[in-house]
């Protein structure tokens, strides 16, 4: 037992153990505060340790309670799992400083918050025991812990259309949790065992027919969970309507789990990507489908969600090419997207607070009434439409590098629509841009413009206007964000060849097999 | 690997009433439904455990080969208390949606039945509900010794 191997189970244990806490503290808010940040930072510390220790020395391996892999619980660290484990804590970490910024100027008055920080923390432990996995079961165990509390999440307060939105969304999070564990009681019984580095021996060996069945039905399930056309309808729908700090928590990491275990089943049980074709499909669909709905949205956190949608088709496709350079892409895009995609988020919930609402048909002049928010919000834009030098222009040329490498047909046609996303969500931004913060106040009244036409409203906006003020700690911690995205920029170089090296550890799970099981496996 | 014919239709029987329920809108019904594909699924995992009627895993009893898979009953329990877990937050869910159909966002502002009570008026309520309790406790007592 090194320093190593301690780390793994903390990165679970501290943040339940926070939760615990701050459910015990519930009416002691201060306090709350306190215990939840202080969490938060030892996993973030925890991770940082984790990812230089691991990229140094190979998977950290952790055996739950002595028992070996086969009959025990094995937590798994890899490369992949380190660099989710960090950039998810420090978005928890960012958006809980917002969460808490916004808290103070409110009063607290408007959510019960005595039951944020508990199913926040729960919702992280849940994230981080998903990262760590190493067998089916357990992942499930932490899709189901941070599913749980994203129920709690986004239904808080209990307003109406918390409840409606909630509806919708614990339904076919249901449906799918169902369906995992459905594909799990398959596995178990064509194989005997739900360790992963088994299964990486066992699937392979299988009749093509079941093999076939068994990813289907995981594929399934994971795409719910990640938002991946035609099952990403739920999406638009739920999201937006939650607080503002929690919706850019679920668009950040909620979906990118999804997107983690669809990557790590497929690399890892079947490698030779056997549906390499639908994936490639549905990647251009989701793409194309998520952006022109992104167009005709006049609320910004629809179009945000949206455009969420459109680029989870950027990680699919890089998925289902499935060269090393396409899985390396795959995974600095995926550092990239969350970051970058929290950060709009974080920034809409500003825009919210500054002008009174998020539809574009309202807002105006909120460059002079709130410049640093339009920067932010620029930056954002830029980053996300993939304007160079920013990382989302890099991860971009990275998986166009990918797909033009394989040159077949399908892969250029997902070329095509990746550059098209691209070009379509630049636009989307930058006239959300131009609305909001570049057009003067006093023309919002009766503004004719092409632009603004056949635009679809939030169904249910009420078209009230509401300004309240912004904490400084808020607009820091969005700041605090947008600066790591740049960090992602300015690193781009080490950033990717770390992504490359663990591109290069799934692509082989030799690496991963010789972790679990040092003297082979059983 | 064989399984028992009955409980292979009766899995098959949950699954499909559940998922006809889960269609329905009501969202009482999409509980029933997710509680019955639930528990079909539940049942999916022990089929997987293999013949029926191995005996538990405790050391020298008998063979290893006689022994029940002890893994699919693990995962069962666990799918049974998060299965448990989310159905109170459904119910929940359900409660509070009903709240909101029947009396709105009014609903929330309605005058509290204990509104104006003050600290001695609370504390008389207790005392006389004390004072009943101690009333029923004697004249049970009372009861009991008659019956010696």
């Amino acid at each position: 037992m090194n320093a190593m191997t301690i780390l793994v189970p903390l990165v679970v244990a501290i943040p339940l153990i926070g939760a615990a806490i701050t459910l015990a503290l519930g009416r002691r808010h201060s306090r709350q505060i306190a215990v939840s940040v202080v969490s938060l930072t030892l996993v973030v510390l925890a991770g940082a340790v984790l990812l230089v220790l691991v990229d140094r020395h190979g998977p950290a391996v952790v055996h739950v309670g002595g028992w070996q892999a086969p009959w025990g619980i094995v937590l798994v660290v890899d490369r992949l799992s380190a660099l989710m484990l960090l950039i998810s804590a420090l978005m928890l970490l960012g958006v809980l400083l917002f969460a808490v910024g916004q808290g103070i100027v409110d009063g607290d008055s408007e959510t019960p918050v005595s039951i944020f920080h508990p199913s926040y923390l729960v919702l992280a432990a849940g994230l981080f025991n998903a990262f760590i996995a190493g067998d089916l079961f357990n992942l499930y165990v932490g899709f189901e812990m941070l599913l749980s509390a994203s129920y709690v999440l986004l239904t808080l307060g209990g307003t109406g259309a918390r409840i409606r939105a909630g509806v919708t969304y614990i339904v076919v999070s249901l449906v799918s949790s169902v369906l995992f564990l459905s594909a799990i009681a398959l596995i178990y019984g064509a194989t005997g065992t739900v360790t992963l580095a088994l299964l990486a021996e066992r699937i392979p060996a299988l009749p093509s027919g079941v093999q076939l069945i068994l990813g289907l039905m995981l594929l399934l399930a994971f795409s719910v969970k990640a938002a991946v056309f035609p099952l990403s309808f739920w999406l638009p729908d739920s999201y937006p309507t939650a607080p503002a700090p929690v919706t850019a928590v679920f668009a950040g990491l909620l979906t990118k789990v999804g997107v983690y275990a669809i990557l790590r089943t497929q690399t890892l049980l079947f490698p030779e990507n056997p549906f390499s074709v639908p994936l490639l499909v549905v990647a251009m669909l989701t793409m194309l489908v998520g952006i022109l709905g992104a167009l005709a949205q006049a609320d910004i956190k629809r179009m945000l969600s949206f455009t969420l949608v459109s680029h989870i088709g950027y990680l699919i496709f890089g998925i289902a090419l499935g060269t090393p350079l396409a899985l390396a892409a795959t995974i600095f895009y995926l550092a990239h997207h969350i970051s970058v995609q929290t950060t709009l988020f974080l920034c809409a919930g500003l825009v919210e607070r500054v002008g009174g609402t998020t539809s574009l048909a309202r807002l105006g002049g909120m460059l002079k009434a709130a410049p640093v928010v339009a920067v932010l919000f620029f930056i954002g834009a830029l980053n996300l439409g993939g304007i160079p030098p920013f990382s989302g222009f890099l991860g971009k040329l990275a998986l166009f590098q990918a797909g033009a490498e394989l040159g077949t047909p399908l892969a250029y046609a997902g070329l095509a629509a990746g550059a098209a996303t691209s070009l379509l969500t630049l636009y989307a931004l930058t006239r959300a841009w131009n609305m909001a913060f570049w057009r003067p106040r006093r023309e919002v009244e009766n503004y004719e413009s092409s632009m603004l036409d056949r635009l679809a409203d939030d169904p249910h906006d009420e078209g009230t206007v509401i300004t309240k003020t912004v904490s400084p700690l808020m607009v820091g911690a969005t700041a605090a964000m947008l600066t790591l995205t740049l960090c992602l920029t300015a690193f781009a170089g080490p950033v990717f060849a770390f992504a490359a090296r663990a591109a290069a550890d799934i692509e082989a799970p030799a690496t991963y097999l010789d972790a679990v099981f040092p003297n082979g496996t059983p | 690997m064989s399984a028992s014919l009955t409980l292979v239709v009766l899995m098959a029987v949950l699954y499909a009433a559940g998922v006809y329920i889960m269609l329905e809108r009501s969202l009482t019904r999409v509980l029933i439904g997710f509680v019955l594909v639930g528990n079909a699924t539940n049942l999916l995992i022990f089929l997987m455990s293999g013949r029926p009627g191995g005996s538990p895993i405790i050391t020298g009893t008998v063979q290893d080969a006689g022994m029940a898979d002890p893994v699919p009953q693990v995962l069962m329990l666990t799918a049974i208390v998060i299965n448990f877990g989310i159905t109170a937050l459904i119910l929940a869910l359900i409660y509070r949606s009903w709240w909101l159909a029947r009396l709105g966002d009014a609903g929330d502002d309605l005058a509290d039945e204990h509104a104006g009570e003050t600290t001695s008026s609370a504390e008389e309520n207790f005392r006389s509900s004390s004072d009943d309790d101690d009333a029923v406790q004697a004249s049970l007592d009372a009861g009991e010794e008659e019956a010696r």
